[in-house]
C-alpha cells in the first residue's frame, strides 16, 4: 500500500529523476525526505509491484519505430484471461489490456505492437493469430498516424483539485 | 546518430536504474566511461527527444483514476479538437488512428470525479461523444522494450 509520503516522492520522482551526480537528494531535497529513504521508499515500492519498473523511458517514434498498431478484439469472458496472458508473453507485444465493451465499440481485449514498419507489425499479428486462435473473433487494427501529445503518465497529487465548467 | 554508449543507456537502463546515491556513477562504471560522460549522453538524448524522461513506471489505478477515450472527429476538424485535447494537463499519449474512431488519449486525474468531470468538460468544449474506456485488467507486465537499434 502506498501512504501519503510515497504518494508525494511519486508525485516528484515521476517528472523525471534530475541529472545531476545525486538525483535522489535532489528529489528528497524538493520534499524534505532524506536520500536514504527516497532510495529505501522506492526500492520497496519496486519489490512490491507497485513501481513496475524504474529507468529509461524511450519515445519510441525518433527511434525509427514508426508503426504503432493498436488491435482490439472481441474475446468471450471465459477465454480472455488465458488469451491476455499468452499475448502478452510475445516480445512485440507491447501492452495488453482488458477494457469494457461498450455498444459502440463492442471490443474487451486490447493489444498495441509497436514496430519499425507496417509490414513487420501485420506479420507479428498473423502470428499470434495463428498461434493464439484468434482468428475466428471480431477484431480491428487501428495504425496510429500522428502523435499530437505524448508524455509518460504522470500521476496528479491526490489533493490538486481543478475546476471545470 | 546515436553513439555506443546512448545505445546501452537506452537499451540496458529501462528497468532497473540504479537505486544507489550515485546511479549515474555506477551506469558509469558499468560501461567503463566516467559519470560526466553519462549525464552529458543522457542530456543530449533528453534534448534530442529520444527519451521522455528517466523515471517510474507506476501500476495503473494504484494512484488516481485514468481511462482511455476514444473520439470521432471529422477530419477537417481534428487538428483544432486535438489541440483542444491536448491543453488539458491531464491528458497524454493523444494520438490519431486509422479508424472512424480517430483521436485516442490517455485521461487520467485524481479521482473518479475529477476524471469525470474532465470527461465531461472535453464532450462540452468540443461537441464530440467520448467512448471512455477505463482499465478491467492488465495482462502485460512492463518490463521495457528491447530495441533494435541498428538502424536507428
Amino acid at each position: 500500500m502506498l501512504d501519503a509520503r510515497d504518494r508525494q516522492l511519486l508525485a516528484h520522482i515521476q517528472l523525471g529523476l534530475p541529472l545531476c551526480a545525486r538525483p535522489y537528494q535532489a528529489i528528497g531535497d524538493a520534499i524534505a525526505m532524506p536520500e536514504t529513504e527516497v532510495i529505501e521508499r522506492l526500492t520497496r515500492l519496486k519489490q512490491q509491484g507497485l513501481i513496475k519498473r524504474l529507468g529509461v523511458i524511450v519515445k519510441h517514434r525518433p527511434l525509427g519505430y514508426n508503426a504503432n498498431a493498436m488491435i482490439v478484439w472481441d474475446i468471450p469472458d471465459a477465454l480472455i484471461h488465458a488469451l491476455g496472458t499468452q499475448l502478452s508473453r510475445y516480445e512485440f507485444v507491447t501492452l495488453c489490456y482488458q477494457r469494457p465493451r461498450l455498444e459502440a465499440w463492442p471490443y474487451n481485449l486490447y493489444c498495441m505492437i509497436h514496430g519499425k514498419d507496417r509490414a513487420t507489425v501485420l506479420a507479428q499479428l498473423a502470428q499470434l493469430d495463428s498461434a493464439c486462435q484468434l482468428a475466428d473473433f471480431k477484431r480491428e487494427i487501428l495504425f496510429s498516424r500522428q502523435c499530437f501529445k505524448q508524455r509518460g503518465a504522470l500521476y496528479p497529487r491526490a489533493s490538486k483539485q481543478r475546476a471545470y465548467g | 546518430m546515436l553513439s555506443p554508449l546512448q545505445q546501452r543507456l537506452l537499451n540496458d537502463f529501462q528497468r532497473d536504474f540504479p537505486l544507489s546515491a550515485r546511479p549515474y556513477q555506477d551506469i558509469a562504471e558499468q560501461l567503463g566511461v566516467t559519470e560526466q560522460a553519462v549525464l552529458a549522453a543522457f542530456a543530449e538524448l533528453n534534448a534530442q527527444h529520444y527519451i521522455s524522461r528517466i523515471g517510474p513506471v507506476i501500476r495503473p489505478n494504484q494512484i488516481g483514476a485514468s481511462t482511455l477515450v476514444a473520439m470521432a472527429v471529422p477530419a477537417d476538424e481534428l487538428q483544432a479538437v486535438a489541440d483542444l485535447v491536448s491543453a488539458y494537463p491531464e491528458v497524454n499519449h493523444n494520438y490519431e488512428r486509422e479508424h472512424h474512431f480517430n483521436l485516442w488519449f490517455v485521461l487520467i486525474a485524481a479521482d473518479a470525479a475529477h476524471l469525470q468531470a474532465v470527461l465531461d468538460d472535453i464532450e462540452q468544449h468540443t461537441g464530440y461523444v467520448v467512448l471512455s474506456l477505463p482499465l478491467v485488467q492488465e495482462f502485460f507486465i512492463d518490463l521495457g522494450f528491447p530495441l533494435d537499434l541498428a538502424h536507428a
